[in-house]
Parts: C-alpha cells; structure tokens; sequence
C-alpha cells in the first residue's frame, strides 16, 4: 500500500563508516526522525532539517540534505504547492507553519542603500568619537515650555519615559509559544544591554520578575496572564490587536503544551487550550480602543507608556494616526515579514505589506498630521541585520523589535516547525528534556552579543554618515537612496533613486 | 538664478562684529574682514547682512528680493500689494563690478501689513496661529507665511531678507567683491555678519549665497548640516518650506520655530540645536539634568548634526555656536564694547589688531552676546 503522496523534504544521510553507534543523535532529535534499530536509522518523513543532530554528531557522519525528488519541471506549480495539496487532500485541514513569511517578495531594504560623507562633510570616527544610541520610548510634546523665556525650570511635564541604550529592542514572543528558558534569556539579556523584552500574550513567569524594568507586558486578546500585578511590573504596556505573521485573526496554543508552569502563567486551567480570539472581544472600534488605552494608563497610574501593536496592512498609516490620537504612547507595526510560533500558512504568505512601506506610510502620516512626536514608533517584521536596521530609522521608525534575528542568536535554524513544539533546540518547545537544552546563560551572553554586534555596526553607520547621535539619522530619508525602484515605490518611500 | 538643483554642501569663512553700545558703523570693516580669508571661498558665493542699516524705516519689513525676470519681479509686486502697504520701493544700489557678472533683477521694499490682512489669516490657519494674543506675533508669522509663499509659488523670485531694519546683500562672487557691487561700505550698521561660500559643486545661483534669513534672523554657516533631512522634515510640520536649497536655509528657520514661536529661551534653543552628549547631561545635577534630557528628547529631530561654525544675527544681538564636536573653527574677540566672531583669529586681527580679548568657542557651548543693557537698536 502507497504510504503517502507527500514525499519526505529533506533525505538523512549517516555515513555508518564513520558513526560510533553513540545515538546522541537519536537523543536530540526532538522529531523523532531517528532511531537505533541496530544501526542509525532514518525516517526521512520527519525530518525537518533543524540541524541539531549534525552540530552534535561527535564524529561529523550526519549530513541532512534537500530531497532532489524531482517533480516534472513547472514554474507556475512549484513543488511546495503540489506538496501542499496532497498533505490537504489527505488531511483535509488548513496548512500550518511557523516563523515569518518565506516567499519571495521584493525586500526593499535590499533596494536601498544609505550615503556616507566624503570631504564636504567629514566621517566621524565611532572609535574615536561619542556616538550616541540612546532612545526614549514614549509620547512626547511638540513642544516644552519653561517657567520664564530666559531659562526658567521646566514647566512641561513629559508623559513616562524609558531609556533603552540602543534603539534595537525584543519583539514579542510569549511563554508557551517558547520555553521559559529562553525567556529568561531574553528578559536578561535586555535588562544587560539596556534593551526591552515583551512577553507575548503569554503572561510573566515570576523568574523574569526580577528584569521586569526591561519588559514591555502584552495585553492581547486572550487577556492570559493580565492581572494588576503584571501591568504593574512591566516598563510599558501594549496592547497587541494584530501581529505581522497573521493579520486579522487569533491564535491557539494547544493544550499539550500548556505545563503546569504555563498553565500558572496564563492563569488558565492545565492541558486547556488557549485561545486567543480575533478581534479583543471589547474592542471593535477605535473609540473602543481608546477606552482599553486610558483603562490600563489609569490602572497603572499613567507611569509607564501604554502603546498599541498592529500588523502593517494597506491602510496602516491612518490606522496608526488613529492610535496616536486614541492616546497611545506609541505604536508598534509588524510587517508581513514578521515571524509566529504558529500561523495558518496561507494567512502568513498572503496577507500584509512589507514594513518598508508601512514604516514610510506611518512616518508620513503622522507628520503630514502633526503629531509624530506623540508616539514612538516601533517597526518590526523581518529585520535580519543592522543594515536593515538602520534603514528602518531612515524611513522613521524610532526603533526596531527583532523576533527572528533574536531566535537565531539562541540557536534556532529556521526550520519553521515551531508549530509542532518539538524545537529539538529547546527554543520552541515546552518539553522539559528538550527545554533544558537551552542554557540560560549562555543564551543570554549571545543574546547581549548579538545586540552589542548590531549597535558597534550601527554605530559605524552614524559616523560614516557624519552624525554621531542616531536621532539625526532618524526620519532623515535624505540620506537613503532606491536601487531599481519605480518611481511610485520611491514616492512612497519618500527617497530619491541613486544617482539623484 | 533658480531653485530647482539638489541640495549644495559647502565649506566657508564667516565673520560677525557687534557694536554692544548699538553704535552705528559703516560695513567697510566688515567687507576687510572677510576679504583676509579669501582662500576659504572660491567665487561662488558671498554675503552680508547689516543690522540698523535702514533707521529711516525701522519699523517696516525691509524685503530684499532677487528676480531672474522681470515678470517674476510683475508676479511678485503683484502678490505684495495685497497684503502689504509699499511705502518704498527700489532697485537695491549695486555699482559694476567686473567680476560680478551674471545679475540678477535686486530690489528691495520697505512695508507695513495692511490691518485687517493679520486676522483673517489667523483665523484661517491652524490653531497655533489662532492663539497667538500677542498681535506682533500673529503678524510675524504672516509674513513668514508670505515669504515661503514667494519663495515657494512664484517662479524666478526670492527673498533674500525679510526683517526690520535690517538687509541681506548676496550673491555670486568672492565676499569682497560683492560688499563692493553692493556698496555694503555706504550703510552704517551696529551689527554686521558675513559670509564667504566654498560650495563643491555649484550652479551659481545667488539665492544659494548666505547669509540665510526668516525675518531678522541671518545665519552664516561654515559647514554642513548632515543631519539635513530630518531638520527639513520636521521644519515642513511646522509650515516651513526649504526651497532654497541649501541646508543652511534650515538653521534660521529652526531658531524661528523655537525661539519666537514656542518661546525657548536662546541658551535653550542652543541646547537643543547643538545637544550635549548624554553621559554629560547624566552628570548634570537636577533640576538641569531633567530640563536638558527633556529638550533632548523632545527637540531630537531639531538637532543639528555634522559640521558646523555658525553666527547668527538678530535685531539686538548675535549667537556664535559650533557643532558639539567643533568639527569648524570658530573665534571670538573683544574690544571695548565691539565684539567680534571669526572662522580665523587673523581676521579679527585684521580690523582690530589689539583686542583686549581673543579666544576660541568651546565645542557645542554658545556664546550669546546682546546690547548693553538699555541700549536701543
């Protein structure tokens, strides 16, 4: 009998000469791809080529390589979607996958590049010279007033503040999505660089709350988790309607993954199923939305800044303005690039627009508005280096959250399977043999690597740019220029093609 | 002489002397000055400006206009007369120079807002302008509405100044060379700037020439603002258009928006132009610390940023300032009650050879001076 239609993606190869038959292979192969019959062996089915059993095969026999199965050649039906189907028409379900967008659309950070001075201007030498990062998230005046014209105190009040030392924070990923391990890493690792962590819709496990003044606590749908003592610990508050990998609709985490631990966390009932409706169940307006704003800022005393996270759809530049005007602290957009522990494959690759756009959009709005200074804005959504980075703050975003990159650093190897909670890495996971993998230490220290590496590059950015604090570089689309962009795309943009 | 080119980056020399007893001289010493640091401009660009050179009409707006055509010059009249009372009207006095070439049409207007013109744009403009209960303000910025407007709409014109009792004089040229054609010599002043341009690529034009000015203030600028981009978008929130080019045009505009309109005091609105670094501002004992982080973070988008000298003139005093880095030269000197700015200590020298004091500006730290206590413009 024919086993399946869908043939495995990826073949195993052990090299039996050179294997010492010591199974740790088998041991940290969270997908149970490989067993000891009396050799190795391979289930090729269930491999998804996350890596783990090559990187700690003692004696390198372990080599996992793409299927060459061929299907007759076709550029309109591609492998995937003939895959696809068969996986539909013998499950009859919806696709499922986790991490970001992995079609091929146009980056146009990769279609942009940024000047440098030569001569009128000099460089400045980051070695030599201060070069500031320093960013403040929250709403702030258009102006400020001081008690006399001649330098009296100051007499505005400016809204609460926080400091973040580089203008790189975490983007949000809740316990249950990934382990508390790697939580932990995260929360340390942005009280060490001064950073921010978010803990997703998935509540604050009480061993982050000593870093809880690097936190940034979600509020979403669910509401799991939200309890007076979670919105008091955090720095700042959000309110999450939407997120990049899955515009407009909930999520589930499914109940095998909900511990004990996370079931205290979320404070839901153990093995239940969380789900997190579509819209929040009070909010189906704006004036609605403004409502939940000022309810947290007056449950936390209007201490700390209260912002709201969208996905980047077509009409989010007015959709941000209403935010700003609503009353949030700031506004943080994810862009369709932007990455999920779990997202209907279909809703992940179709729907959003690239947060290049988005960033462009927004930053014009408001300003075209009058009110950029009363929010922060966070972009988020497939930022994979310091390039990117720096091209968001160009286009206006104030700073930038990175999911996936941050995934990376601790070791994940992008095999999208996050969705099953096998993550043989300890990352995506909430099995207890495999969570322990992931040694909190050294995560963090890659974590505060991964940020230091990003700010010293961001930093020879500025000085090449002959500016040493990045909110001269912030907004300043004079210093981009487009690669092979039409003409629309550079309008919307708001940059001039090279060569202009 | 049109606006339409990119954005002209530019080396300098530039020169500021204030009488603090508001005694009035004549622009001789001001044109000898700057000749002395000829090797820091190269022809295409120089200028002054003149304070309480125009006594007999201290009171009206003096705009000095640059025409390519004369139906620029038609359009322009035209537009003035609406809002405007002329009470005097004339080409600005020039001689022939031979190296002057290449002429635009100069006039200058000396003129009163028509009354009723003020209110019907407050109450048509957004609420900033509305509010304003003080009638010198709301009439100030009508005017600075009328000059982005010129500036902006009508093709071939610019103003080149727009203050009361006060002028800009520009051109193409070395800076000596047009202080002759436009007999700077013959006015007397209290307070003069100057400015000699060394653009690395220019197409000449004499709107792109400093001194840059919105009402009475002027900027000359040795440098470049790298930080352009963003001090253009955030000016354009406020109803401010960069036409001319040039990234100086920026820096008077900003001392507009947060001097005169938001009402920072000058020491402030220094802060935020050129910010301290924040390991200083953290030393700051409070309530500082707070008030400088405050204007930091509120004012980020205004920060100047790359190398700059810059004298700004305004009617009573002048700023001397430079980029927190001091990647320009900037010196300061003083005689009696004269106070002199310099991009080199030997064109102070040059005339007044035995300053009681002479010394060097500290990075990003300005130094304000005023007329004495008491003394009128």
């Amino acid at each position: 009998m024919m086993r399946s239609l869908v043939s495995p993606d990826f073949l195993v190869k052990i090299d039996h000469r050179q294997c010492r038959r010591c199974k740790r292979c088998v041991l940290n192969c969270g997908f149970g791809a490989l067993s000891f019959l009396d050799r190795v062996t391979p289930d090729n089915t269930r491999c998804v080529a996350c890596q783990r059993c090559v990187a700690f095969c003692p004696e390198g026999a372990i080599t996992v390589e793409r299927n060459p199965l061929a299907f007759k050649s076709n550029d309109y039906w591609t492998a995937n979607d003939i895959k696809s189907i068969y996986k539909q028409a013998e499950a009859g379900g919806m696709l499922f996958t986790g991490m970001g967008n992995d079609r091929p659309y146009v980056s146009y950070f990769d279609r942009m590049v940024l000047d440098a001075c030569q001569v009128t201007n000099p460089s400045i030498d980051p070695l030599r010279e201060p070069m500031e990062l320093r960013t403040y998230l929250g709403s702030k005046p258009n102006a400020l007033e001081f008690a006399e014209r001649t330098g009296g105190a100051l007499a505005t009040r400016l809204g609460p503040q926080v400091a973040l030392e580089t203008p790189i924070i975490f983007a949000a990923m809740s316990y249950g999505a990934i382990s508390l391990q790697a939580h932990k890493a995260l929360a340390r690792a942005a009280s060490l660089a001064g950073s921010l962590m978010n803990t997703g819709e998935g509540g604050l496990h009480k061993e982050l709350y000593p870093y809880s003044d690097r936190i940034i606590v979600q509020v979403a749908s669910g509401r799991f988790g939200v309890d007076q003592e979670y919105l008091d610990r955090g720095a700042a508050v959000e309110i999450k309607i939407g997120q990049g990998a899955k515009p407009g609709i909930g999520g589930h985490l499914p109940g095998e993954k909900v511990s004990q631990e996370v079931s205290q966390t979320r404070m839901i009932p153990e093995g239940s199923d969380a789900l997190s409706p579509a819209p929040h169940h009070d909010i189906y307006s704006i004036e609605d939305l403004s409502q939940l704003i000022y309810a947290l800022k007056e449950a936390t005393r209007y201490s700390k800044p209260v912002g709201v996270k969208i996905a980047a759809v077509h009409n989010v530049a007015a959709i941000a303005s209403g935010i700003a005007r609503a009353g949030a602290d700031f506004v943080y957009i994810d862009g369709f690039r932007g990455g999920t522990g779990a997202a209907p494959t279909m809703i992940r690759d179709n729907i959003g627009i690239p947060i290049e756009m988005a960033i462009a959009a927004v930053d014009d709005r408001l300003r075209q508005e009058g009110i950029r200074n009363q929010v922060t804005l966070i972009a988020a959504g497939g930022i994979r280096n310091s390039g990117d980075v720096a091209k968001a703050i160009a286009l206006g975003a104030d700073v930038v959250a990175i999911g996936t990159a941050a995934l990376l650093a601790m070791g994940c190897h992008l095999c999208q399977k996050c969705n099953t909670g096998n993550c043989s890495w300890g990352i995506a996971t909430q099995r207890p043999e495999l969570t322990r993998r992931l040694e909190t230490e050294e995560t963090t220290e890659r974590l505060v690597n991964l940020l230091r590496g990003w700010s010293l590059e961001l930093k020879d950015f500025l000085g090449a740019l002959g500016v040493n604090a990045i909110e001269s570089l912030r907004g300043s689309r004079e210093r981009l220029r487009g690669v092979g962009l039409n003409q629309v795309e550079l309008d919307v943009l708001g940059i001039k093609p090279s060569g202009r | 002489m049109k606006g339409t080119f990119p954005r002209i980056p530019s080396g300098c020399s530039i020169t500021g002397i204030l009488n603090k007893k508001a005694k009035r001289f004549s622009g001789a010493d001001v044109i000898r000055s700057i000749r002395l640091m000829h090797d820091r401009s190269n022809g295409l660009g120089g200028g002054f400006a003149g304070y309480g050179i125009y006594p007999q009409y201290k009171d009206h707006y003096a705009f000095h206009l640059l025409y390519t055509n004369e139906a620029s010059q038609q359009d322009t009249e035209h537009f003035l007369e609406k809002s405007f009372v002329i009470d005097r009207c004339e080409p600005i006095p020039t001689r022939p120079h031979p190296r002057i070439t290449d002429v635009p049409i100069l006039w200058r207007y000396f003129l009163r807002v028509k009354p009723y013109v003020v209110e019907q744009f407050s109450s048509s403009h957004d609420r900033e302008w509305a509010e304003a209960a003080d009638e010198a303000y709301a009439e100030k910025n009508f005017v600075v509405s009328q000059v982005m407007e010129i500036n902006q709409k009508i093709d071939g014109a610019f103003v080149a100044s727009s203050g009361k009792n006060m002028g800009v004089f520009k051109g193409v040229g070395f800076p000596e060379d047009i202080g002759e054609f436009y007999r700077v010599e013959e006015y007397e002043g209290y307070m003069w700037t100057s400015h000699g341009r060394f653009p690395t690529n220019t197409p000449g034009w004499w709107g792109g020439a400093h001194p840059f000015t919105i009402l009475d203030w002027s900027v000359v600028h040795n440098g470049e603002i790298s930080s352009y981009g963003i001090n253009r978008r955030y000016l354009e929130a406020f109803g401010y258009h960069c036409t001319l080019q040039t990234d100086t045009e920026v820096i008077a505009y900003l001392f507009d928006l947060l001097h005169r309109r938001q009402g920072l005091s000058l020491k402030n609105t220094c802060l935020a132009l050129a910010a301290p670094f924040w390991k200083e501002i953290d030393r700051y004992p409070e309530p500082k610390r707070e008030a400088v982080t405050a204007i930091r973070q509120v004012y980020g988008s205004a920060m100047l940023n790359g190398p700059f000298s810059l004298v700004v003139g305004f009617t009573g005093g002048m700023i001397g300032i430079t980029d927190r880095i001091k990647l320009r030269p900037l010196v300061c000197g003083q005689k009696d009650e004269v106070v002199y700015l310099s991009s080199e200590e030997s064109a102070i020298r040059e005339i007044c050879p035995a300053p009681d004091r002479v010394w060097t500006i500290r990075a990003g730290e300005p130094i304000i001076v005023k007329l004495e206590e008491g003394v009128q413009p």
